[in-house]
């Protein structure tokens, strides 16, 4: 079939508006559907990026406009529209303007999850001590002594590869 | 490549924990590459460069022992419908079926393990199970995304994680969700409190087909809304906690309605087996209120026999796309309507 909205190309998106409570559907082109887009859709980044604008505070101290990704050549200000980054970079150039709204949308500034094998180079074998330790602690209270000191042994041996930039098996 | 695009996705099987609320669970995962921009600003031989090093990817040894074969699939070799029924299927998303360029999407031949190349992020890894199994999708994410980071360079930052293209998705770049149907809770006017309160701890609700859809056939889909600061075990732990608690919370109101309206009830879902199976027009959002009535029945054994996996299936088959892809044709909305009203009276009927 065509598309309702211009006629001319064939209907590949269906799309539901509802408009005070009133429902319409229509059938529309790529194009067509495209185009309506704007009054369809909220965009959450843009939301999120707009919150930035409601702090006094960070309005004081940013600096002007003009903070420019040197990798990708994204600038604050496009980010501000779009609310997409242009590349890994620009959170580290961006960063005194983006880690504030980052904190507000999430809540926290430090990774607790998931570490890469090779891209994360020692904090793998940091977090795997950490969560040793607290394992041998356990076992300490617990007064499972052999296997206690089976952990602590892991333990030194992981210690020993830090800073060698080694993963963790 | 020839794409199966009707073959049954793995989590439409329809059994599993809380199977008779909890339609699939789901796990996603944002990845991206270093040393190139987000898709948004990549140019096409930079778009075909991180096709290409995905294709290489999924070919290793590593991720064939993780999670089977992968194959990948570039959009652009698909016409707009069949793209669609990729949606339908919930494998892709409305966004990456539009875009034009270098764009592909990577999947096992259940298509419970799937990657979106050059949507959002350069990878979008998702593991998508039936029932409530968000941990065992998880784990299968987990293990996929170990062996594909042994073939690739994922941009990682120690302060604040996976680096996504929107913040939002920063630290883990997780996105877990479970879709659930509650229809008890719509019926006894408990949805909008008990969903808008979710949002207070951290849970956003949406409809059957993500982001800015409505609750068609009473389908919900929650999902995480914070990314960095906690662990993949954390946001997984507290998703799951939320979506038993709903799906207890609907099991209460199914009971509720038993004793109170037994009669309603049972006429309700009788009704529309009726029509179902008598229809000879049927518009997707009257199949889709049908059909949730229909699985309640199913559901609260009031009608018996109904596989709930037909039931899934038909939640795919009666979409637009999906119905003109097995007709083989292109129908206008009025023949679409007819031809979903024989195809349902034909697979109920068995």
């Amino acid at each position: 079939m065509l598309c309702e909205r211009c006629q001319e190309r064939p209907a590949s998106v269906h799309v539901t508006r509802i408009i005070n409570g009133d429902k319409t559907e229509l059938y529309l082109c790529q194009e067509c559907a495209r185009e309506i887009q704007p009054q369809l859709n909220f965009s959450i980044p843009q939301f999120l990026a707009g919150l930035l604008d409601y702090d006094p505070e960070l309005e004081v101290k940013a600096p002007p406009a003009a903070e420019r990704c040197p990798e990708c050549g994204l600038t604050y200000e496009q980010f501000h529209e779009t609310g997409r980054l242009g590349c890994p970079e620009c959170y580290h150039h961006l960063a005194p303007r983006l880690d504030p709204l980052i904190r507000r949308i999430q809540g926290s500034s430090q990774h607790r999850g998931k570490v890469p094998r090779r891209a994360g180079g020692d904090l793998r074998l940091r977090r795997e001590i950490e969560n040793l330790r607290a394992r041998l602690q356990q076992l300490v209270q617990q007064e499972e002594f052999e296997k206690a000191a089976q952990v602590r042994d892991r333990i030194r041996d992981l210690e020993g590869r830090l800073g060698k930039g080694g993963s963790s098996q | 490549m020839s794409l199966n695009l009707e073959r049954n996705s793995k989590w439409m099987e329809g059994s599993g924990p809380q199977a008779d609320i909890v339609i699939s669970s789901r796990i996603r995962l944002a990845r991206n590459l270093k040393g190139l921009p987000f898709p948004n600003l990549m140019n096409s031989d930079q778009q075909a460069r991180v096709v290409s090093q995905v294709s290489g990817a999924i070919q290793a040894p590593m991720v064939f022992q993780a999670v089977g074969e992968l194959k990948l699939q570039p959009l652009r070799a698909l016409a707009p419908e069949e793209r669609q029924i990729l949606v339908e299927k919930h494998l892709i998303s409305p966004d990456l079926a539009a875009a034009g360029g270098e764009k592909a999407v990577v999947l096992r031949d259940d298509e419970a393990v799937s990657i979106m190349v050059n949507e959002e992020d350069h990878l979008r890894l998702q593991c998508l199970l039936p029932a409530m199994m968000l941990h065992e999708a998880w784990r299968l994410a987990d293990a996929a995304d170990d062996a594909l980071e042994n073939e690739l360079d994922f941009a990682f930052d120690q302060e604040r994680g996976y680096l996504t293209a929107c913040p939002t998705n920063v630290g883990t770049g997780l996105r877990a969700s479970t879709m659930l149907h509650l229809p008890a809770l719509v019926l006894t006017r408990q949805a909008g409190p008990v969903l808008s309160a979710l949002t207070k701890v951290g849970v956003a609700v949406r409809g059957l087909y993500g982001e800015g859809t409505e609750a068609q056939g009473n389908i919900f889909q929650v999902s995480n809304q914070i990314t960095l600061g906690r662990s993949e075990e954390e946001i997984i732990n507290n998703l799951s906690a939320v979506t038993v608690r709903l799906a207890d919370q609907e099991r209460e109101a199914r009971e509720l309605l038993r004793k109170q309206s037994r009669w309603q009830l049972e006429d309700r879902v009788g009704r529309a087996y009726g029509v179902l199976t008598n229809a000879r027009i049927l518009s997707s959002q009257e199949a889709l209120q049908l059909l949730s009535d229909v699985r309640l029945g199913a559901e609260m054994k009031i009608i018996r026999g109904l596989d709930q996996r037909l039931l899934n299936q038909l939640l795919v088959r009666i979409q637009p796309a999906f119905l003109q892809f097995s007709a083989g044709k292109e129908m206008t909305p009025q023949e679409r309507d007819v031809y979903r009203a024989a195809m349902v009276r034909e697979l109920l009927a068995g």
